[in-house]
């Protein structure tokens, strides 16, 4: 099968990736696929406002994404909190959750803050990989990284990565994936559209190699940015 | 701790030194506007960056019911979203008032300076117009945001052309953008020049906006005429100040027009 942009099924989008480009934070990563690009910040461990919200017993990571009003594929997104960017958030939080140990930050809290630039589906996977980037730019140990992306199952075929005419225009049924690659556990999986359980299984196994090659890319970026403080 | 800074920044003042290095009337570097940062999403998009400060800036067109007053003009409208990302003291929530500033000052020399033909934004007199939407976001705030938002809104208004707009069905079609650019007239640019403890300067980092006693951000045109102006600050200025201010402002929007 052809897919509309000439990529093989297993074949990801070209991608790039930077940390430390936000200097006033306490970590940043920049993370493209295709023409998705998110930029992510971390600010904290830092105290947690307001103060009924702390727990002595472990700290709280709180994640907002947004996508900028101009970076939608048609009409200009109203800016402000909606419903799917609130579920969004929240699903990111618990992808990053797992290989972080909050109990480390008594009534603190990690901010991870997320902006689309530019979306052309996989937003939600190359937020949680610029934010998983941006989580060790801050120096926050980590048990792993977290790579995400999504996988399609389009025209009877499995297919990595899809973009914003395969979601949209062609029905693929996505699967939203993040996993960490050093142990494979998945910690986050939304499912829209049909899928039998066996097409499922295969999709997660082609997902989590796929991860792979994304945890590379971050892995070079972030040791790019050592590189780069060692020569300045 | 701000009083500490605010002592040590007026201290190198009167040696005409600053906390990076610079003059009082020197812009920080490096200094660049990118275009095109967003093609596939935004009509027209920009990135500035004035040393650390990095903002971004989208234009959106839409198709929207005209004025009763203006039936035969199109509309502009300016928005700033503090993002959390860019700087540790913004928070989430609805535009604070330091935002609604920063979108009505920039706005104010874009409508007032008549940056747009708005004429030529009409599709059908009393029924449709083109709104014209910027949208302004800070990515990494190390200060000035006021002169970095002017100039990506600007960059942004020059690198924008229509999406495709069909007028029986009136949709607009926006993958499919035309090579017609906006009826972008006039390039007004803004600076904005603060006093701290008797001394003019530009481009104030954070630290130095926190310590301004005064603050005028002035709209020039390229022939020097001036189309918009907003004083901000503590104290008051005197018509020396706003004279001396109003040079700096002009000889500064003209060398950053050059980077357009």
């Amino acid at each position: 099968m052809k897919r509309n942009d000439g990529r093989a099924p297993e074949e990801l989008r070209k991608m790039e990736a930077k940390t430390g480009i936000i200097k006033r934070a306490d970590g940043s990563a920049m993370f493209r696929i295709g023409e998705t690009i998110a930029y992510a910040a971390v600010y904290g461990p830092r105290e947690l406002h307001p103060k009924f919200m702390q727990n002595p017993e472990k700290g709280l990571l709180r994640c907002n994404y947004n996508m900028m009003a101009f970076s939608g594929s048609g009409d200009r997104v109203r800016p402000s909190a909606n419903r799917r960017s609130r579920e969004i958030s929240m699903v990111i939080e618990k992808a990053l959750e797992p290989v972080l140990d909050l109990t480390a930050y008594p009534n603190a809290v990690i901010d991870i803050f997320i902006e689309l630039v530019q979306t052309d589906a996989g937003t939600r996977c190359a937020g949680i990989c610029a934010a998983a980037m941006a989580l060790a730019d801050a120096g926050i140990p980590m048990k792993d990284l977290v790579s995400a992306l999504s996988v399609g199952y389009l025209r009877n075929e499995i297919v990595v990565d899809i973009n914003g005419e395969e979601d949209m225009n062609e029905g693929a049924t996505d699967i939203a994936f993040a996993c960490l690659p050093i142990t494979g556990e998945i910690s986050l999986l939304q499912v829209d559209g049909e899928i039998k359980k066996d097409v499922l299984l295969k999709a997660l196994e082609k997902a989590k190699e796929a991860a792979k090659k994304i945890a590379e890319v971050q892995r070079k970026a972030l040791k790019e940015r050592y590189h780069d403080k060692h020569d300045a | 701790m701000t009083s500490m800074m605010h002592d040590h920044i007026t201290a190198l003042l009167q040696k005409e030194m600053r906390e990076d290095g610079r003059k009082p009337l020197e812009y920080r570097k490096p200094i660049k506007v990118e275009y095109d940062i967003s093609p596939k999403s935004a009509e027209g998009s920009a990135r500035v960056t004035m040393g650390d400060t990095i903002v971004v800036a989208g234009v959106k067109l839409e198709v929207g019911t005209p004025f009763p007053d203006s039936q035969d003009e199109g509309n502009l409208m300016v928005n700033v979203e503090l993002t959390p990302l860019s700087n540790p003291d913004y928070e989430l929530g609805p535009p604070s008032v330091v935002a609604i500033e920063y979108a009505r000052v920039v706005d104010r020399a874009l409508r007032e300076g008549h940056a747009l033909d708005t004429k030529k934004l009409c599709i059908k007199e009393g029924e449709k117009v083109w709104t014209v939407i910027v949208d302004l976001y800070p990515i990494n705030d190390a200060g000035n945001l006021f002169d970095a938002f002017s100039l990506a809104a600007l960059a942004a208004l020059k690198n924008a052309n229509f999406p495709t707009f069909d007028k029986k069905t009136e949709k607009i079609d926006y993958k499919k953008k035309t090579k017609t650019p906006l009826p972008l007239d006039k390039s007004p640019l803004e600076v904005t020049v603060i006093k701290i403890n008797g001394t003019l300067m530009v481009d104030p980092t954070i630290e130095e906006w926190k310590s301004v006693d005064a603050r005028l951000t002035v709209g020039v045109l390229e022939n020097g005429v001036i189309c918009a102006m907003q004083k901000g600050g503590p104290k008051a200025l005197t018509m020396e100040d706003i004279s001396k201010m109003v040079d700096i402002a002009v000889e500064h929007t003209a060398k950053l027009r050059k980077l357009l």
